[in-house]
């Protein structure tokens, strides 16, 4: 049995195929979401990588803030339960999920079944999503792929607020005229979304083991400062912007085996 | 076309009955006005039993701004008042309030301008300013009326002396403006239809016990108005009685207003979303959730057997009380009615309710063993709200719900 999760963000598209709910035979992102032609390439690269059609695929299940936009969906579920299933597969025994994407930020609680026990999502803002990151790259003329590299040099990270990002942007022009370096602001951009997160964490039980998920958490200075404020180590694995399409994948496996 | 028995077509039912009360209360405040009669604005958990006992005609303002939002004008004059300085971080309703008293005209919920205003404090904090600036601009008096926050239990002597004070000193002075004279007995009719239209809705509320409920919970936001607006009225009582009777033929005849298989019973804690009733409500009713509990609509349901067991009443409405004896009630409410899942409105209207709530909100969820989700709404400002964020979240419950129900 063949079971394809696609996982529709806000700016990226992400697919996994899976083999009898056991083996991930293709993963596939394009960094380009909702409302362009980046899933509809996420989905035929994987079937592409496999050379595979639709019709070899068994069930496919859509999430993400796109999936009711994706027709072509078997089943539909929400990017918490596929993000709490795709971190369980990686990391069994999984309690906390922490996962930051392009326009939010979740933490899942996970009981000692692998179940999704509650969660906590940002509210209507960009602070502590990856979107603050996209602008503070912008503004400093970087890519984010190099804030981890920078913040890494840092002696002393700057004060960024978390509260808002444009408040934040003007932060960091001010820090930057008053001649402080690009790398202690960086790094200081990195620890103003890890304790925005963090204190979203903290409105539940943290429990370990921690991990994190979601674009963002490609961000090493992001995870360490998390890490830090939480007082716990945070797992990380290369595939960690994918677990929503492979927790997607594991659900519609788990669904068609009941039927 | 047929019309179909209980909907808000059939001139019988208890739904057409309330919806031509609530309307009413608006015509005859008008028509008193046009009469050259004084008329007031009243804050929605101010003792309504004191102009009614007068029969001084009061509309709501609460009730005009949620009405003004639901039908899809609140942002309009959320946008009026910011223009005059008022911050976008204060309540939605009061913007909407303060607007409308400049313009004075919104055909989504029209109503007459006030002769005074009847303020009690024990709902909202934003609320004492927002009727000062409304009884500056428009130069008329303001009745004041403090019922402090209650951090014990139980409702001192001293406390009901210390408002008992105020609600005769508001009479006075509601006697004085308007010429009007109090009578005993009538507070008396008044308290008898007050204690009994509040008896008729708690138990009609709590028949959403059986399962499946006889009622879709957003009927009770709607049917609300009546309880702001009229509750000492006796066709208040009487529509309140048929509305629970009608319940109970549901409940015989296995019927239900929620036109869904209901999957899961919900608790909603906090205002309704106005601006996005019908997605908040599509979202759950899709899934099979029925919205079967709220404490809001508990909220104004007042019984008592005299002048100071009316004071004591209104010294325990929901948000004058402590987090615990506040949380008890909720635990009470959900384990009598059984539900599967706490839905919390973050709403950023109202910094006192969404203030205590994660703290409240995990309390309950630990002592009733449900999953507690929360969402960022506004009561009247359809901006602090986002579809897309609202679906994940209630997706997200939904499979919690179900993940603990395939468990069982």
């Amino acid at each position: 049995m063949l079971t394809l999760g696609i996982d529709i963000g806000s700016t990226t598209a992400k697919c996994a195929v899976l083999e009898d709910g056991r083996e991930f035979r293709a993963l596939t992102l394009r960094d380009s979401g909702v409302g362009t032609d980046g899933p509809q390439a996420a989905f035929e690269d994987a079937l592409t990588e496999l050379g595979m059609s639709r019709g070899d695929i068994d069930c496919v299940c859509a999430t993400g803030y796109g999936r009711a936009m994706w027709k072509d969906a078997d089943l539909r579920a929400s990017e918490l339960t596929c993000h709490c299933l795709g971190g369980v597969f990686v990391f069994p025994g999984l309690r906390t999920l922490i996962d930051v994407g392009g326009q939010d930020a979740k933490v899942i609680s996970i009981d000692v079944g692998g179940n999704m026990a509650e969660f906590v999502m940002n509210d209507k803002c960009a602070a502590g999503t990856g979107r603050f990151l996209d602008v503070m790259a912008a503004l400093l003329h970087r890519t984010v792929d190099s804030f981890a590299e920078a913040a890494a040099r840092s002696k002393s990270p700057a004060s960024i607020s978390n509260t808002c990002t444009v408040f934040a942007e003007s932060e960091v022009i001010s820090q930057l005229a008053a001649g402080a370096a690009v790398e202690d602001v960086i790094a200081g951009i990195c620890r103003s979304v890890a304790t925005r997160v963090g204190s979203l964490a903290r409105r539940l039980d943290v429990k370990a083991p921690v991990c994190m998920s979601g674009g963002v958490a490609k961000n090493a200075a992001v995870r360490a400062a998390l890490s830090e404020y939480l007082h716990v180590p945070v797992l990380y694995d290369e595939r960690a912007q994918l677990f929503g399409a492979m927790g997607a994948a594991i659900y519609a496996a788990g669904r068609r085996s009941k039927e | 076309m047929e019309v179909r028995k209980g909907s808000s077509q059939d001139p019988n039912s208890a739904k057409y009955k309330l919806n031509q009360i609530a309307a009413k209360a608006y015509s005859d405040a008008q028509a008193a006005k046009e009469r050259g009669e004084k008329v007031g604005w009243c804050a929605s958990n101010f003792p309504v039993e004191l102009p009614e006992t007068l029969g001084i005609p009061v509309c709501y303002p609460e009730n005009q701004a949620a009405g003004i939002a639901a039908r899809g004008q609140g942002e309009k004059l959320c946008s009026i008042a910011e223009d005059e300085g008022y911050s976008n971080d204060i309540c939605a309703y009061a913007r909407i309030s303060l607007a409308y008293a400049k313009i004075k005209d919104e055909p989504a919920q029209n109503m007459p301008m006030p002769d005074f205003m009847l303020c009690c404090n024990n709902i909202c904090s934003c609320m004492t300013k927002w009727y000062e600036n409304l009884s500056k601009e428009l130069g008329i008096p303001l009745i004041m009326i403090d019922i402090p926050f209650n951090p014990d239990n139980e409702v001192s002597r001293d406390e009901i002396e210390y408002v008992k004070a105020q609600f005769l000193d508001a009479v006075r002075q509601l006697e004085e403006i308007t010429g009007k004279k109090w009578s005993d007995e009538r507070f008396r009719e008044v308290m008898a239809n007050s204690c009994r239209t509040s008896r008729a809705w708690l138990e009609a509320t709590a028949l959403a016990a059986a399962r499946p409920s006889p009622f879709n919970g957003f009927d009770l936001l709607n049917h609300m108005a009546v309880m702001v607006t009229a509750r000492g009225k006796p066709e208040a009582a009487e529509a309140m009685e048929l509305l629970a009777k009608e319940y109970r033929e549901n409940i015989e005849n296995g019927e239900s207003t929620f036109r869904a298989e209901e999957k899961y019973r919900i608790m909603f804690e906090g205002i309704a979303c106005w601006p996005w009733l019908r997605v908040t409500s599509t979202g759950l009713k899709s899934r099979g959730i029925n919205m079967v509990s709220t404490i809001y609509a508990d909220a104004f349901g007042f019984i008592y057997d005299d002048f100071d067991g009316m004071i004591e009443a209104y010294c325990k409405v929901p948000n004058a009380i402590n987090l615990e004896t506040a949380r008890d009630k909720r635990i009470r409410l959900c384990n009598a009615i059984g539900v599967d899942g706490l839905l919390v409105h973050t709403n950023r209207s109202c910094k006192l309710w969404s203030g205590f709530m994660p703290e409240m909100s995990r309390q309950i969820g630990e002592a009733c063993d449900i999953p507690v989700v929360s969402f960022d709404g506004d009561q009247a400002d359809p901006r602090n709200f986002s579809e897309a964020q609202y679906d994940t979240r209630v997706q997200g419950l939904t499979e919690i719900m179900e993940s603990r129900k395939a468990g069982a």
